[in-house]
């Protein structure tokens, strides 16, 4: 800019009063906007931490691994939300991953090209729906199905399994942390397809084009040419659903069955940060040690998810913008 | 083979062997296509069961009363008046609120701070904040605005999804300001024009549609929120001002959908089935929009 502002000094122009202090107020203006985002996530950190400050005091660093949550007499932990948050993401990455690759590796590559348009629209108004609407559906229709009939029969095969056996053991009751894992999956599964059909488009065509003059099929060029080059960028898109995961409240809420209890097999029931601070915060007083110890949770989930998503960025930036 | 035979000086290719030398790798790739195209027939289907589950069992209890009467009693024919305004009024404002903030930040970065440090922090934070849990948006406004004053009000559900939409809004501001040529900034400046005139008058009409796209799909995103609503406006069976508790449609499922009462769950189906199809409406629309832009 400075180029440019120095001709129009250099040609005598009439003297413009007012023209740069519109300017720096302008500037001053749109930096201040920005600063008050960074403001507002410092703000989130710091009055989450204070909130549970009371908890943390009163518990200490044991809060972290204590699996008591107990409101009449007052002791809280946060070891088994920990455990349910974590394992419920780990578990929806899994299964929407493959679903996921699928997706994008269709969209990409093998769709013909009047179906793309209509199929990535419907893929992405998957991620438009309400979570509460997916806690709506896997409470009426994922949850009878599981009861009636995949948790049976998968007890019946592989229950009595040694090793692997034991995870899929327990009452059929349709809810539980695999039921939950498999609406968080269907959840994020938008998410990473859309960042992955993305970055498998900057791709160089010449490269693709190369690998299938050497006779390579459609799965070969997408295994040795468009994954290595676009690897950094999938895991952090898988990072992205990852941090989408971990913070789902109402869906989860709905069928994770909500005990505070370290679940054995997948069919058990347990909680997650979010769902637990969803159910117990309406039965919590106002500056209550009980209050205090959901912030201080909320505290820890923020933790958790900024690490995720500051991973996924790191990975995803080179990727998607040059 | 003919022709193989005369383009090539080599000695002659055996047909049966070069058949069998692809047959592997092609059965392979047959079956990973197979598997991709199963891959995207299973998440067509997850949408097609969600939209059909909600029509199944949410026009039934489509009538008129929905959209005249207030929630109420169970048993006692209510409908959903309340939470429908509560929505609209919540979303709207919370999208005034954080539209302006996102626009001036995503011209920050498009215009100020494209490659400075700061520009970059904000960047990251705003990244961060666009998938960040949205429970944890509505405990730090309870935090700030709930606790202090006593009570949970419709001004303090406004905020919490204000917070919402700000990064939604900064990224396609940011991602549509950066698309317009440089020629027409160049154009602009070469006719005398201070650089805010630029922004305002130049940049904002061109990326017209792209910006309006973005306060679109925040409005979408915003209008099915619940985890935050639940810590700020709290929900409200009867009517209330921005003052006080204030009904809203996702909240009003939430207490529905869970109830033991046959009539309230149904309603909680057509509260479910007015916002989802009234999200997705938003959601193409804005496509459109930025389709015909383009």
């Amino acid at each position: 800019m400075e180029p440019v502002q120095q001709a129009v000094t250099l040609s005598q122009s009439p003297p413009r009063t007012g023209t740069n202090a519109d300017d720096a107020i302008f500037a001053a203006v749109v930096k201040a906007a920005g600063l008050f985002v960074l403001a507002l996530l410092g703000a989130i950190i710091v009055v989450l931490f204070l909130g549970g400050l009371k908890s943390f005091q009163a518990f200490g660093v044991g809060f972290l691994w204590s699996d008591d949550w107990d409101p009449v007499q007052e002791i809280y932990g946060a070891a088994v939300p920990i455990f349910g948050t974590v394992v419920t993401a780990v578990l929806a990455l899994l299964l929407a991953v493959p679903l996921a690759f699928g997706i994008a590796f269709y969209l990409t590559e093998l769709a013909p090209k009047w179906l793309r348009r209509p199929v990535s629209t419907a893929v992405e108004l998957l991620a438009a729906v309400p979570s509460i609407i997916y806690g709506m559906w896997g409470f009426f229709v994922v949850v009878p199905i599981m009861a009636q009939y995949v948790q049976p029969a998968v007890i019946d095969m592989i229950g009595e399994l040694p090793l692997i056996g034991g995870l899929f053991q327990g009452p059929p009751f349709g809810t539980g942390i695999l039921t939950a894992a498999l609406i968080l999956a269907v959840m994020i599964i938008p998410f990473i397809a859309a960042t992955m059909r993305d970055v498998f488009e900057t791709v160089p065509p010449v490269y693709k084009e190369s690998a299938y003059g050497l006779g390579c099929t459609t799965w070969e060029v997408m295994r040795s040419i468009v994954i290595p080059y676009t690897r950094s960028s999938v895991v952090g898109g898988i990072m992205l659903g990852l941090g989408r995961a971990l913070g789902e409240t109402m869906a989860v809420t709905f069928v994770i069955g909500n005990t505070n209890r370290i679940a054995t097999t997948l069919f058990g029931p347990g909680n997650t940060i979010a769902s637990l601070v969803a159910l117990e915060f309406p039965e919590s007083q106002a500056w209550s040690l009980k209050l205090s110890s959901l912030l201080a949770l909320g505290f820890i989930l923020f933790v958790i998810s900024f690490i995720v998503l500051a991973i996924s960025r790191i990975l995803l930036r080179p990727g998607l913008k040059k | 083979m003919s022709a193989t035979t005369l383009s090539s000086p080599g000695p002659a290719r055996d047909a049966r062997v070069f058949a069998q030398l692809g047959a592997g790798r092609h059965r392979t790739n047959a079956i990973v296509e197979g598997l991709c195209i199963a891959a995207t027939a299973v998440g067509l289907l997850f949408l097609a069961s969600i939209l059909f589950t909600l029509l199944y069992r949410g026009i039934g209890g489509l009538s008129l009363t929905v959209f005249t009467t207030a929630t109420k009693a169970a048993g006692s024919n209510g409908g959903l008046l309340n939470a429908i305004v509560g929505s609209i009024v919540q979303t709207l404002l919370g999208a005034a609120i954080g539209t302006p903030i996102g626009l001036l930040v995503g011209t920050y970065l498009a215009e100020y701070a494209q490659r400075t440090a700061l520009g970059n922090a904000v960047r990251f934070v705003s990244d961060i904040l666009l998938s960040a849990p949205s429970i944890l948006v509505g405990l730090f406004v309870y935090q700030i605005a709930v606790a202090p004053f006593g009570g949970f009000s419709g001004i303090a559900g406004c905020l919490a999804l204000a917070v919402i939409v700000i990064p939604i809004v900064v990224r396609t501001t940011e991602d549509m300001l950066s698309l317009i040529p440089a020629t027409l900034r160049e154009a602009v400046i070469g006719l005398g024009a201070p650089k805010w005139k630029m922004i305002v008058l130049v940049c904002y009409r061109a990326a017209r549609e792209g910006i309006a796209t973005g306060i679109l799909l925040a409005v979408a995103r915003i209008a099915g929120e619940t985890a935050p609503l639940l810590f700020t406006s709290l929900g409200n069976l009867g009517w209330g001002g921005l003052g006080g508790p204030m009904a809203s449609l996702p909240v009003a499922i939430y207490q529905y959908a869970g109830s033991a009462y046959e009539d309230w769950v149904q309603l909680a189906w057509v509260g479910a089935l007015l916002i989802t199809f009234g999200v997705l409406a938003i959601n193409i629309a804005a496509r459109l929009l930025l389709r015909r832009s383009n």
